[in-house]
């Protein structure tokens, strides 16, 4: 079954505005996802109708709240095939659940001289908690590094810095320029060969394509919900419950104890022990919500579709003059997520985005939160990016080829390949 | 955002800027960077008399960067320190032509924010 992408734009009000009176072509989700009416609606119906705190009052609307809230956690857990809630903390976004392992498991299990083993293609909240751990314990930090052409890690380097024995392997899924997919189910098996623990990025994956955790063995796993539909202050870490149980809190206070007394306190059960405070009640049930709208389209669907828009934008763009196209080659779109970065000439990227925008095309443009692979790997000082969703287009596709043109026009890239 | 900001104008001294270079022991320069863009542009100013006799910009960055570095090291020839140090955001926009809107704002501002640092660390 393909996914209807008509059916699926009309659920997206944003899809209808007008950027000076033409269509908006969102070509950013990597950034940030848009969302459907059911999730908005969600949001409008708890404060509507059922607003109350959770795990508090005996009134009905609080025990609504608090088990909506609590049902939005199974949906969560049985997406990515957890065990079970325990497991499944919620957090404001990729970037706070890797801050979580780096301010509480990292904290009690990484000492001086330890490694951690990052990526070159890391976003930069996979990178500057553990700049900061480091110091903090003297521990080291080691990269494995990207192969010759650039998109993909390098296996030498891979065996190399696996063989030293990090005691923690922190790693992207797929990377938010590149669209490179890394095969995690086959880091964690040899980060665990080597004694490490792994925690994988999930930001760029869970949204776009079927994750199993277990599968993979995943020891910690971060995601956004922003990014898979769902609203923004919302995010997700996983970890296996045997890591979690002697993991300490990381803030106290209200809903994360179960008893308190002037000196000392019982911390609550899983998953609760890492929610201290009022949670973001709505966030985490409409999150549950957009894992709905994920389910019922399914995730090997949305998965074929953004390979068939990448097939598309790959073909389209290699026979587009002074366009470089960067990451995995199209013949390897089964190691490629919907992720499409690329230069025209020198062009600064935020030219080319700020003319897209003139023709109503949102692209990112920029380094991407990925400063050491777009500036010291790819020596480059900005890309621009198009990243493809459920609602997204061949049409879509065109529309930013034409922007190109315009680019090119604007800067008189095609006079001068004329003249010379 | 309008195709007004990537003007002809603009778009010519993106492409063949004005002032491009070095001062050698320029009495005032500052190096200004904007994260945003990662634009990276050297202010350098020959000050004689208390006037701007000399500008001269070099870095890279966008075509809003580039393109107003340009206008500006021509606008400020001539200029006293205290004209100088009145210059703003309107400043910017006249040479422009337009409001290039609040991003790209710190690409057009970057080179007169260095050329205002520049005076500050010039003590004569």
């Amino acid at each position: 079954m393909s996914l209807d992408v008509e059916k699926i734009r009309k659920d997206f009000p944003i899809l209808k505005i007008k950027i000076d009176g033409k269509p908006l072509i969102y070509l950013d989700s990597a950034a940030t996802s848009q969302k459907p009416k059911k999730v908005i609606n969600a949001i409008s119906k708890y404060y509507k109708t059922y607003n109350a705190n959770i795990h508090r009052g005996v009134y009905q609307i609080a025990e609504k709240a608090t088990f909506e809230y609590e049902k939005s956690k199974k949906k969560v857990a049985s997406f990515i095939n957890a065990d079970s809630i325990e497991e499944i903390v919620y957090t404001r976004n990729t970037t706070e659940s890797i801050n979580l392992v780096a301010r509480t498991w990292a904290e009690q299990n990484i000492g001086k001289g330890d490694r951690i083993l990052i990526t070159e293609m890391e976003h930069h909240s996979n990178i500057v908690p553990w700049i900061d751990l480091v110091k903090r314990k003297g521990a080291i930090l080691d990269y494995i590094k990207l192969n010759q052409n650039h998109d993909e890690l390098d296996g030498n380097s891979v065996k190399e810095q696996m063989e030293k024995r990090p005691k923690l392997v922190a790693i992207t899924h797929a990377s938010n320029v590149l669209g490179t997919i890394v095969d995690v189910k086959s880091m964690a098996k040899t980060a665990h060969e080597n004694g490490a623990r792994i925690l994988i990025d999930g930001a760029q994956s869970v949204p776009h394509m079927p994750v199993d955790v277990r599968e993979i063995d995943a020891d910690f796993y971060a995601f956004s919900g922003h990014k898979m539909l769902g609203p923004t202050g919302i995010g997700v870490l996983y970890a296996k419950k045997e890591l979690l149980d002697y993991m300490p809190p990381m803030f106290g206070g209200g809903d994360m104890i179960k008893t308190v007394e002037r000196f000392s306190y019982t911390p609550n059960d899983l998953p609760w022990k890492f929610e201290a405070g009022t949670a973001n009640i709505e966030g985490g049930i409409a999150l549950g919500v957009a894992v709905d709208y994920l389910k019922k389209i399914g995730m090997k669907n949305v998965r074929d579709h953004e390979k068939r828009l990448t097939n598309y934008a790959l073909e389209k763009l290699s026979s587009v003059k002074h366009v470089k196209v960067y990451g995995l080659p199209v013949n390897r779109l089964d190691e490629r997520g919907g992720v499409v970065a690329f230069s025209i000439d020198d062009i600064h990227p935020h030219d080319v985005a700020s003319i897209f925008d003139t023709e109503g095309v949102a692209i990112r443009a920029g380094h991407h939160c990925a400063m050491p692979l777009v500036v010291e790997v790819l020596k480059q000082p900005a890309l621009s990016r198009m990243s493809f969703y459920i609602y997204n287009n061949e049409e879509d596709v065109d529309k930013a080829i034409a922007a190109i043109e315009k680019v090119k026009n604007t800067f008189k890239i095609n006079k001068t390949e004329v003249l010379a | 955002m309008s195709m007004e900001l990537y003007a002809e104008e603009i778009v010519a001294h993106y492409e063949h800027p004005h002032n491009k270079g070095v001062i050698a022991n320029a009495s005032a320069s500052h190096h200004g960077y904007n994260p945003l863009c990662g634009d990276d542009i050297t202010i350098y100013l020959e000050i004689e008399d208390g006037k701007v006799a000399d500008a001269k910009f070099d870095g890279v960055g966008c075509a809003i960067s580039i393109g107003t570095a340009s206008m500006l090291t021509d606008h400020l020839k001539g200029k006293t320190l205290a004209e100088i140090n009145k210059m703003g955001i309107p400043t910017i926009t006249d040479l422009l032509g337009i409001d290039p809107g609040p991003v790209r704002l710190k690409c057009a501002t970057l080179s007169l924010k260095a050329a205002q640092s520049a005076l500050k660390g010039y003590r004569k």
